[in-house]
């Protein structure tokens, strides 16, 4: 047993925090830092940069630009990427869609749609969920009827994570309406955003961004081939897909970030005769939440080496992973206190952090919610153990 | 020992809530929280014809001449329907604290004014790096051939934006004071600002800004008291914005449909919605407890604490499981469960938040050996 990371390992986390830091422009990572990511084009520009050094997808197959790295690396990587405030790539095109089509796809897909993926100039959108599908993604509505060499959509989605950007969709359409088994009559369609009869209309969030949408289809044509495997096999492919979604969620990069930025401001914060850092009831429940943290990131190492059982590793850190996400906002918009009160007007009266807090702090709910819920994940964690 | 409403206090409840069940819907307060002042002047006026703007205040004053329970009952409606009208900052506590003053009748006027509805005030206390109890006030006051004036900067002015006047805390020398300041006076400056629920606010500039001083006898005192009545008066709004949010939430989980059946039938989301009725029956009971006392005159801080303690912990679970037990409609902007959170975590911060009444509590257990209520 050895948690130290080998000399190997070691001067790969050194080498790619020294391209995160030095390769990455500096205005995207502050911004990022700051809760300012410039949507679309700092993920684009950052994911191009990725690309041309041989780093956007290195989960991928060798054949398509993967690095084959162990799960060390991997998560090495990521973590790193978190700390130097790096916006993480599009994880609809890397993590999903990607290698979705590097295990299913056919030949004629992976040389059409992987390289732009790659390189993000095919910016995906994930359609799954829709109003009445939500944890219950299974009893999905949105059709797809064969009619020749085409597939006619219709339904709604519904939470679709920049659509308003996406060129293409990969969506989980009901193709076989009497299947005996709900998940059986299920496909995964490729849909071009600019097909007639698709229609998609934001939605805001608490913190006021606009970052998912509904999106309408209405008698959308979609080739034949741009079917996922099999037809009514498309169950199988989205649940290889949520499984990786779930393990990236974890984000044990970003909730560090976020505990020594709140040190950082408790520390600014004046409070009674010294600073609210000064505070032993704050300071327990900081270390509180780093010891908790720390937790999570060792059981993902262990996670990376094999250690734990794997049908529910994934929830679990899916589970924890956005309950300390959720946490740690919460920690700022207390250390905020009374400034929160103020989500605008003069920055030199209330520091934009303290004026972003509460509506950060709301809209940060969302972490236990998509992705399947805590709820899913604990229904999925006490399957492994009961077997029921 | 009685936690019932009489028979007035219930007409009072009820005329306050079929007032608003009148003026607004999901959709107009939607539209007005984001419009202009945030606020809705019918509804102030409506508001002054129920006796609300003058409820505490004297008849003599002009006002209904109630006292902290029905500040608390009406506190507790508005909570329930998120109403953005500023009762609480333009009304209740400006008229409390020139209600303190050795000669209420100097304010006369004043009073008059707030109880009809046309004199909005506001609190001007709060000044940069300082936390609750807000005592670090720098704002100087000096006294000239011509009266005197105020010179300093005040921020957080709750409802600052539209005030005709403030009640700004300033020193003289090291003493605590409290002056009345016209709103529309030379040498005063206002910045607003929106908060996380959609209200609005200001901060100010004093800058040699005449002033006319409040006789308070004893300025701390009347500070504590005033703050103490904040306290208790937004604990019993969180009381109602907690049971709505809770009472939606419900209903959403009776009506939501996943995996062929209502939300609610599942066992785990059943548990979740008894454990938060506790919650909201803890902090409630906690809220009665603080109206109660300083209904009988006992502006006790460490109990006001006590209260807004389990209230801002209650509102913290309540918030946060109401949006997520809705699932994505929880965290949009559109949809009004997120409106109960904000407010509740404005409420919050406006307590003072649930640390630092812990230390408020914490630093007198050994002074008694048990908690005696009363
Ligand atoms: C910001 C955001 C981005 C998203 N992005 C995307 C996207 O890009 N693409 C996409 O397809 N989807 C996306 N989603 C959708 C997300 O996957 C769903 O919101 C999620 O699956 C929950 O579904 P729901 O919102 O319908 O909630 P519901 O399923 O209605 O759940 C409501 C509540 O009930 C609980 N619950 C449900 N069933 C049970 C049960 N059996 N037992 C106990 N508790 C239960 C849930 O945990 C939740 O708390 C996104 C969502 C959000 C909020």
């Amino acid at each position: 047993m050895r948690m130290r990371l080998s000399n190997d390992e070691a001067s790969f986390r050194q080498q790619v925090r020294e391209f995160f830091n030095t390769q990455i422009p500096k205005d995207i990572r502050e911004r990022a830092a700051s809760g300012e990511t410039r949507e679309p084009d700092d993920i684009a520009d950052v994911q191009r940069i990725l690309n041309a050094h041989g780093y956007a997808v290195p989960s991928w197959p060798a054949a398509w630009g993967g690095r084959e790295w162990s799960p060390v690396q991997e998560h090495v990587f990521l973590d790193e990427m978190h700390l130097a405030h790096v916006p993480e790539p599009l994880t609809f095109n890397v993590d999903m869609i990607g290698p979705v089509l590097c295990e299913f796809g056919t030949d004629e897909q992976k040389a059409r749609f992987l390289p732009g993926t790659a390189n993000l100039d095919i910016w995906w959108c994930q359609g799954f969920s829709e109003p009445d599908a939500g944890s219950d993604l299974a009893s999905l509505r949105t059709s797809a009827v064969r009619d020749g060499d085409e597939f006619i959509v219709n339904g709604q989605k519904t939470w679709t994570t920049l659509a308003q950007h996406a060129d293409w969709m990969f969506a989980l359409v009901r193709t076989n309406p009497d299947a005996p088994k709900r998940q059986e009559g299920i496909s995964f369609l490729l849909i071009d955003m600019r097909s007639p009869g698709i229609n998609v209309r934001p939605i805001t969030l608490l913190d006021g961004s606009v970052e998912v949408n509904e999106v309408f289809l209405s008698d959308v044509r979609v080739p034949v081939e741009n079917l996922v495997g099999e037809q009514d096999r498309g169950w199988t492919y989205a649940k290889f897909l949520l499984g990786n979604e779930r393990t990236r969620v974890a984000r044990v990069g970003v909730s560090k970030n976020r505990l020594a930025l709140a040190k950082r401001l408790a520390a600014e914060t004046p409070a009674g005769q010294g600073t609210l850092l000064d505070d032993p009831m704050l300071r327990a429940r900081i270390a509180e939440m780093e010891n908790e943290l720390a937790a999570l990131e060792v059981t993902l190492f262990r996670a990376t080496s094999g250690d734990v059982d794997q049908a529910a590793i994934a929830s679990i850190l899916k589970l924890r992973g956005s309950e300390l996400q959720e946490q740690t906002t919460e920690l700022i918009a207390d250390i905020a206190g009374p400034t929160a009160l103020a989500v605008d007007g003069p920055s030199d009266e209330i520091p934009r952090w303290a004026q972003r807090s509460i509506r950060s702090y709301l809209a940060q709910r969302k972490v236990g919610i998509y992705g399947g819920s805590s709820e899913v994940q604990r229904m999925i964690i006490a399957k492994t153990l009961t077997g029921r | 020992m009685d936690f019932n409403l009489s028979r007035e206090q219930t007409a009072l409840r009820d005329a306050v809530r079929e007032l608003y069940r009148r003026n607004y819907d999901i959709e107009r307060l939607r539209e007005t929280a984001i419009a202009d002042r945030g606020w809705t002047s019918d509804v102030w006026r409506s508001l002054a014809e129920t006796g609300v703007l003058g409820l505490a205040i004297p008849e003599d004053f002009g006002g209904a001449g109630a006292g902290i329970v029905e500040v608390a009952t009406v506190m507790t409606e508005l909570g329930r329907v998120l109403a953005p009208e500023p009762i609480l900052d333009s009304a209740v506590i400006p008229a409390d604290l020139l209600l303190r003053s050795k000669d209420p009748r100097q304010w006369q006027g004043t009073l008059e004014g707030i109880a009809s509805g046309d004199l909005l005030g506001a609190m001007a206390h709060e000044e940069r790096g300082d936390r609750w109890p807000h005592r670090a006030v720098a704002t100087s006051a000096t006294e000239t051939a011509d009266g005197w004036t105020l010179t300093g900067s005040k921020r957080l002015v709750k409802h600052g934006d539209v005030a005709d006047f403030y009640l700004a805390s300033a020193r003289v020398g090291d003493d605590l004071a409290f002056f009345m300041v016209d709103g529309s006076t030379q040498g005063l400056s206002r910045t607003s600002f929106r908060t996380p629920d959609r209200r609005r606010g200001a901060h100010l500039l004093l800058e040699n800004t005449p002033a006319t001083p409040i006789e308070l006898g004893d300025p701390d005192a009347a500070l504590r008291r005033v703050e103490t009545l904040e306290q208790v008066a937004l604990c019993a709004e969180a009381i109602g914005s907690m049971e709505e949010a809770l009472r939606i939430t419900t209903d959403y989980l009776g009506s939501r449909k996943q995996f062929g059946t209502a939300l609610v039938t599942f066992q785990a989301l059943a548990h979740r919605l008894a454990d938060l009725h506790v919650l909201v029956e803890m902090a409630r009971s906690m809220s009665l407890y603080a109206v109660a006392v300083l209904e009988d005159g006992g502006d006790d801080p460490v109990i006001a604490s006590r209260a807004a303690l389990q209230v801002c912990r209650s509102a913290r679970v309540i918030g946060h499981e109401s949006i997520h037990l809705h699932g994505g409609i929880g965290v949009t902007e559109e949809y009004v469960i997120g409106q109960y959170a904000a407010r509740l975590m404005a409420i919050e911060a406006r307590l003072g938040g649930a640390l630092e009444h812990l230390q408020q509590v914490a630093s007198g257990i050994d002074a008694y050996d048990k908690v005696v209520l009363g």
